[in-house]
């Protein structure tokens, strides 16, 4: 690997790369870095880049540490970023919103407290659609970022930076947040893995709350092999977060097993998820349930009747929670600069709220009047049973029939910006296949698996049964090693 | 009791002649778990007194973002404990709820609390208690966090300053909910000195904390509109509020003016209930479940384990001192209630001196400890009212600044054993609080021991003899006119004279006559 290509290493080949002296952390990170300012300027992945000097301090430390045979963890200087609605200490976190612009982080959330301790350093915060409402992160208060493979396209989103930074280069692996696709969808867009663990499985102590109940932080890597990485050093107990799952062992390795195959796994096909898809997407699905065949899966078609209630059941829980959970931005204790002069606390509120954008300004409304004494019959409580149908229904699939359900990522094909941004209905329909692995609470994954002829990513998505996470990484390894070779991404 | 209207001694008659409906009254009380070591939701101090304006907060329970609240576990247990003492069910799991509003002393602008939404969910319901001859039925108990402090600052409503102090928020709280069971005022003051005391017992709260027993009433007359009163401050306010609502509903009745329903405040000063300027808060709080805080099991085992943990609760203690130890029901009463001198008494004790024990800790010690609270609480309020960072003397045990266990038991061991004189024995306590010396210095200090030497009464009860001819003569027939010259050899002896020795001398002196 030449000195200018180091940056395009997987995280395996990074980890290995640095250990055998091939490259030291301080180069690599130091290219990421050159990387970084000339690619910003075209896709506006990161909304902050850390202080350079500090983060090649760390990486000589690192390398010190290397030559001297200590222990540097697992990442070892390895260059990642994070989704700016992941807590960092004395570092900003907007969410990608006004509202919280003069916001510095008092603590670290878990996940960045444990990719510290494994030796990664967080060289940005990614952008990403305010407070993680949105799939394109055109509704970021600091401008969308641009997808690699195309600038005048939408990332996806909501963790679009993040996405398109691991895309282009500008990080070896990003962590982003999947609260209804936010993770797996710009990662089909981008063509990068979009890892969804299941709930409970990935602290959530510092990952900044939109839709409590249903949210992960997420993996995106180049590979599936990377995003198990990523995993294995973020996952566990945590006793910051009670909803952590007693069963999820702090640095249990996800990469073991990660080579098996699908020999003898069963796998449906969502027809729901599959019958309205643009065909260059469905043939992409078909091809790739042959490529699983070949490697010794058996693949049939499968129907989940409560798929076609899933995006407004999801769509009503979210912006519930939502109105909830985003009403303690009252600029009170932390947030902007707004005198309280003139004011009394309900007028201050509304004044303060008005910085929020139209997608959470809308969201947070909607949420209001759905969980609402005289309308959560109708709405809410209705969800809800949505959701407990939903969720019997898969279980009941996975327990009886499935070991895998496959489905496109998204539907479509990615878009341009600006296309759809007028239209939220229309995009909340490309929520449709990502949303039930959230309302279930099970693991799923995007695939990067094809091109279409226009040059635009097509994911693959695999969901499996809760806690079946090292059996989805298994899958998703066996079709990322049976695809059909990826172009390169366009620079 | 009768819980029909009607002719029932809670049905009173106004000057119009009418007779009014029967009162109405459920409480809702809330009482902060102050012995707890932290908050609800997170490792900060259960009782933050004493400190600094937002000094006892952390980004938990300041609501940063990306927090999330950590269920303190001794909290359910303690709840649990409540719940069993009050006679609750305790549910086999619990979860919490969000209770949706905008106020500043709340940092999430929702309220951590608990609910029956998705059936019995609190950490208890559907108790019921004997209070005062009457059961009142508990309707559910539940655990929520405390929402901050609201400051108000500068002289006119114009130019006020509103400040929070968030120290509070988050404290564990035990809220009890009542069935609208009361008779009568004397029934919630009673069912209120027995929670108070059930909680100090349990070793959940200590109810002397300025602020860590709230309770609002809802009153209303029967088959009328319910008036909620917030704003009171102590429980004995609560009783006055309360006689005054009843008193203002009657008259309203009694007019044939439909009583509004309201929130109302107690007004302290004024002692009245007026209606809250606040407008009545909107029911809409949009509970959500709090997925943050998963369902909680409480298993048969636990409860078992949480029975077998409970302390003697207030009224088997007062059995034990009645049935082990002779005391006197009364005295009983009186020494079980009060969680500090029921443990001092068990600590003193032996079976000799229990009874004399218990006499002193009643009549002497805490007329002793309340003298001495009320010498002390005119510096606290002055510290409180400084405000600053002053940190504000942590108050011990009040009884045992004031005496020894030892040195009471030695007091008690001389009374039982007749050595000293009960009215030695108190002058003995307090100058043994005032100075901190033994009873053995105290007693030959101040000559408090008895006179039992016979040449030594033998003059005394010579002179009471030729000062009393009439008695002296009585005394022979009539055994009460004896007694009556033992008092009077008392009160020359003040009180130091052996009272056994006494009558022998007397008896033989007046037979010698």
């Amino acid at each position: 690997m030449n000195h200018s290509s180091i940056i395009r290493a997987s995280a395996l080949e990074y980890v290995r790369g640095v250990a055998s002296g091939e490259f030291t952390a301080e180069e690599f990170l130091s290219e990421t870095l050159s990387r970084i300012e000339e690619a910003e300027a075209r896709y506006n992945a990161y909304l902050r880049v850390e202080d350079g000097q500090k983060l090649l301090a760390r990486a000589r430390e690192i390398d010190r540490g290397i030559r001297s045979g200590q222990k540097v963890g697992l990442l070892a200087g390895m260059p990642v970023s994070i989704k700016d609605n992941i807590c960092m200490r004395g570092s900003r976190t907007t969410c990608g919103s006004r509202m919280l612009e003069g916001f510095v982080a008092p603590y670290d959330a878990t996940a960045v407290s444990r990719l510290h301790a494994e030796g990664g350093i967080i060289v940005a915060k990614a952008n990403m659609d305010e407070f993680a409402m949105g799939l394109t992160t055109e509704f970021s208060a600091y401008g969308p970022s641009r997808n690699p493979w195309n600038t005048g396209y939408v990332p996806g989103g909501s963790s679009g930076g993040s996405a398109a930074a691991t895309a282009a280069f500008e990080c070896v692996a990003s962590l982003g947040s999947d609260t209804g696709g936010s993770v797996r969808n710009p990662a089909s867009f981008c063509s990068v893995v979009g890892y969804k663990p299941t709930y409970g499985l990935v602290s959530r102590h510092g990952l900044v709350s939109y839709a409590n109940s249903i949210e992960q932080i997420g993996p995106l890597a180049r590979t599936v092999s990377d995003a198990a990485l990523v995993l294995g050093v973020i996952a566990g107990r945590d006793t910051h977060d009670d909803t952590t799952a007693d069963a999820a062992a702090a640095a249990d390795d996800y990469l073991e097993g990660i080579e098996g195959g699908v020999e003898g796994m069963r796998v449906g096909i969502v027809d729901e998820m599959t019958g309205g898809a643009d065909p260059e997407v469905a043939r992409a699905v078909e091809r790739a349930s042959k490529d699983l065949e070949a490697a010794g899966a058996s693949c049939e078609r499968t129907s989940l009747d409560m798929v076609g209630y899933s995006v407004p059941s999801y769509y009503t829980i979210t912006a519930a929670e939502a109105a909830s959970n985003l009403a303690r931005y009252d600029n009170l204790r932390y947030g902007y600069d707004l005198s309280v002069d003139g004011y009394e606390f309900n007028s201050y509120v509304a004044e303060a709220r008005g910085r929020f954008g139209p997608e959470v300004t809308r969201r947070m409304i909607l949420g209001g009047y759905v969980s609402s004494a005289g309308h959560a019959g109708r709405y809410y409580l209705k969800a809800l049973k949505v959701q407990a149908k939903l969720t019997r229904e898969v279980a009941d699939a996975f327990a009886s029939s499935y070991d895998i359900l496959m489905a496109p990522t998204v539907p479509i094909l990615p878009f341009r910006i600006g296309e759809k941004s007028d239209d939220p209905v229309s995009l909340f329909m490309v929520d449709l296949n990502t949303v039930t692995a959230n309302l279930t609470r099970r693991p799923a994954v995007s695939v990067p698996y094809a091109v279409s002829a226009e040059g635009l990513p097509i994911g693959v998505q695999m969901m499996a049964d809760s806690m079946q996470d090292k059996a989805l990484l298994r899958a998703a390894r066996a079709l990322e090693k049976r695809r059909a070779p990826l172009p390169e991404v366009p620079d | 009791m009768s819980r029909d209207g009607g002719s029932g001694d809670a049905t009173t008659t106004t000057a119009a002649g009418t007779a009014a409906p029967r009162p109405v009254i459920g409480l809702e009380i809330h009482c902060q778990m102050t012995s707890l070591k932290s908050k609800l939701f997170c490792p900060c101090r259960a009782d933050y007194r004493g400190m600094g304006p937002n000094e006892n907060v952390c980004p938990v329970c300041m609501g940063m973002p990306g927090t999330l609240p950590r269920l303190n576990a001794e909290a359910v247990r303690k709840g649990t404990m409540i719940a069993m003492a009050l006679g609750c069910a305790i549910p086999e799991r619990i979860s919490f709820f969000r209770k949706n509003y905008f106020y500043p002393d709340l940092p999430k602008n929702f309220q951590i609390t608990q609910l029956d939404m998705y059936g019995d969910t609190c950490i208890g319901g559907r108790g019921s208690i004997l209070v005062g001859g009457g059961d009142v039925g508990i309707r559910r108990v539940q655990l929520e966090e405390d929402p901050g402090r609201m400051i108000y600052e500068g002289a006119s409503a114009r130019n006020r300053i509103s400040l929070v102090d968030y120290n509070r928020a988050g404290t564990p709280l035990v809220e009890i909910v009542t069935e609208p069971d009361f008779e009568g005022p004397r029934q919630l003051r009673l069912f209120l000195q027995m929670l108070s005391d059930m909680v100090e017992n349990l070793g959940v709260c200590n109810p002397a904390l300025e602020g860590a027993m709230r309770a609002d009433a809802n009153v209303s007359l029967e088959g009328g509109n319910r008036v909620e009163i917030k704003n009171i401050s102590s429980f004995h306010d609560l009783e006055k509020a309360v006689v005054f609502e009843i008193a203002r509903q009657e008259a309203q009745h009694s007019r044939d003016l439909e009583v509004v329903q309201e929130t109302r405040h107690w007004d302290a000063a004024r002692k009245i209930t007026v209606p809250s300027r606040l407008k009545e808060e909107e029911k809409g709080y949009r509970y959500l479940l709090e997925a943050d805080i998963p369902w909680v099991r409480i298993d048969a085992e636990t409860v078992e384990s949480l029975k077998s943990r409970m302390p003697e609760s207030v009224s088997e203690k007062r059995e034990r001192f009645v049935s082990r130890y002779m005391i006197p029901p009364q005295v009983a009463d009186v020494l079980s209630s009060g969680k500090l001198y029921s443990d001092l008494f068990d600590a003193a004790r032996t079976d000799k001196n229990a009874r004399e024990l218990a006499n002193i800790i009643t009549t002497d010690l805490m007329g002793l400890v309340m003298a001495a609270a009320a010498a002390t609480a005119p510096a606290a309020d002055r510290d409180a009212a400084d405000g600053g960072g002053a940190q504000k003397k942590r108050h011990g045990d009040p009884a045992s600044d004031v005496i020894s266990v030892d040195g009471l038991r030695e007091l008690a061991d001389a009374v039982a054993s007749g050595n000293m004189a009960r009215n030695s024995a108190k002058q003995a306590l307090h100058e043994m609080a005032k100075t901190g010396k033994s009873l053995a210095e105290v007693s030959s200090e101040m000559d408090l021991g008895l006179v039992s030497d016979e040449s030594e009464l033998l003059g005394v009860v010579q002179s009471v003899i030729s000062e009393e001819p009439q008695a002296a003569k009585q005394a022979s027939s009539n055994p009460n006119t004896v007694n009556y010259l033992v008092g009077k050899v008392m009160q020359k002896t003040r009180g130091k004279a052996d009272p056994q020795v006494t009558l022998d001398l007397l008896k033989r002196c007046l037979s010698e006559d």
